[in-house]
């Protein structure tokens, strides 16, 4: 199973790491070409203005939509959500726009607000994850077919998923706890199984 | 909940590898290097050049600045303090920036002392020309590190030398018995445990970007290719012909510095780079990097 990791800027070594780990060959995509066979794709933490500006700079935007929309399994950490999201506030160059969530950039302010705290997060067994914040988003809304996955005590909302694409707030690969990519993977590797026969050429 | 850890603090610049980081004066300086795929921005009262052109003492930004460009844009803001001078610091960490850097391009509050780093929640970033200096950093509480090159000299030799210098210092490191580590420290001049750190993961514990004379696409590829996470880029866009097409060809460099193809592409049509300078002409005292220890 070929899993890639968004490499245009941001923590995409550490994604990278971790699913080696969980036993996933992994690829970083920085082009079209790099999307040929994947089963899954991160979009992985960094900045949100940079990443949209070389999604559309690169030609990559359209070939990710279309891969998302045949169904490749996606994951977004903290500005992956925002790429991943319908409406993002504040960020003013179109991101992959896929799924019905609203985010707002920022949403808990500068650098000095960033936090870590525990959560539950729905489809994770073995208790809470510890949630790293940096300068994170959060999704002011989820409209269906998007469902929350987790929320904050206060009740905002850090985590949703739409079919096989799932948008969190937080940053999973910066700890030492690998059960949300293992949840990415069971995404990533049921939606293989359940591809139509016309779609098989893409796994 | 936790805040100011070394988790987030290390974290954020973990967000900012692949990306580029811009010297701006002014907001609309800011806006430029946003526009143009800056992953951050670092704010200091005049670039590198200028710095070094003009003379006198250069100091952290006039607040009025920082607040006009934390305002201007939304990607990380980063802003300069002197080496030493913790209560330059402490305003920046009040007005809200998200890194500081304690550097050597502005002219040093204390000669024999870095600031306690631990101390604060923002984060910060130090700059250094070998192993055992940014491991001092860190010990000192850094949460990133740049090497220093020579800033304002659009001369990439000095930071190629300081990369060099921290990555042979690692390979040693990773080859050494634990007999010989704590000799190693000594000779670093580094904190022990730090060094037997580097032992076991064969790598620094921070970020580590390169800085000080990236003047052109190419440079910037160089210095990823020489195993760098990020770039900063001082002088380089602002004392150019094209800023805006400069600044974007040197983050598309970053993105794809392994693609010659790419590098090519972008090199091209950019219009003059910043007049450069040959570091044997400068007198030691002119040298920026050999500020702090």
């Amino acid at each position: 199973m070929v899993i890639g990791v968004l490499a245009l800027q941001g923590d995409f070594e550490e994604h990278a790491i971790v699913l080696s780990r969980l036993g996933a060959e992994v690829r970083e995509v920085r082009a079209a070409a790099d999307l040929e066979g994947l089963t899954g794709l991160i979009i992985p933490g960094g900045e949100s203005t940079t990443i949209t500006r070389l999604l559309t700079a690169y030609g990559l935007l359209e070939p990710l939509r279309e891969r998302i929309d045949d169904g490749l399994a996606v994951m977004g950490t903290c500005a992956g959500a925002i790429v991943l999201a319908q409406h993002a506030a504040g960020l003013d160059r179109p991101g992959i726009e896929r799924m019905a969530i609203r985010v707002k950039r920022n949403a808990f302010g500068r650098q000095r607000d960033s936090f870590e705290t525990d959560i539950d997060i729905a489809g994770i067994e073995g208790g809470p994850v510890h949630a790293v914040f940096i300068r994170a988003p959060v999704i002011e809304g989820v409209d269906p077919p998007a469902r929350i996955l987790a929320s904050l005590p206060d009740g905002r909302v850090v985590a949703a998923r739409q079919g096989n694409m799932i948008a969190l707030a937080f940053h999973p690969e910066l700890t030492a706890d690998t059960r949300v990519h293992a949840y990415f993977l069971q995404v990533a590797s049921a939606s293989v199984a359940a591809a139509p026969a016309g779609l098989a050429h893409h796994v | 909940m936790e805040q100011g850890t070394v988790l987030l603090k290390r974290g954020l610049a973990q967000m900012l590898k692949g990306g580029v980081i811009m010297d701006v004066v002014t907001a609309e300086h800011a806006k430029i290097a946003e526009e143009a795929g800056a992953c951050a921005v670092m704010a200091l009262e005049r670039v590198p050049s200028d710095i070094r052109a003009d003379g006198g003492v250069a100091r952290m930004s006039d607040p009025t600045k920082i607040l006009e460009i934390l305002e201007a844009v939304t990607i990380p803001v980063m802003a300069k303090c002197r080496i030493g001078h913790f209560v330059e610091a402490q305003i920046l960490e009040s007005l809200g920036v998200d890194y500081v850097d304690e550097s050597e391009v502005l002219t040093p509050a204390d000669e024999s002392h870095h600031i306690w780093k631990h101390d604060f929640k923002v984060p910060f970033v130090c700059g250094c020309r070998d192993l055992g200096e940014a491991l001092r950093r860190i010990g000192e509480g850094a949460a990133m590190i740049r090497t220093k090159g020579e800033a304002g000299t659009g001369n990439i030799v000095e930071a190629v030398r300081h990369m060099r210098a921290v990555k042979s210092g690692i390979s040693r490191i990773t080859v050494m018995g634990s007999e010989e580590l704590m000799a190693e420290a000594k000779s670093l001049g580094a904190p022990f445990e730090l060094v037997l750190e580097i032992n076991r993961t064969g790598k620094l514990p921070v970020v580590n970007f390169a800085a000080g004379g990236v003047a052109t696409p190419a440079d910037a590829a160089l210095m990823m290719q020489l195993g760098c996470d990020g770039v900063f880029v001082g002088s380089g866009i602002f004392k150019a012909e094209d800023p805006a097409a400069r600044a974007s060809a040197i983050v598309q460099a970053v993105t794809h510095f392994k693609d010659p193809d790419v590098i090519a592409r972008v090199s091209t049509g950019l219009g003059e780079a910043m007049p450069g300078i040959d570091i044997r002409t400068l007198a030691e005292t002119e040298q920026l990097a050999r500020r702090g220890w």
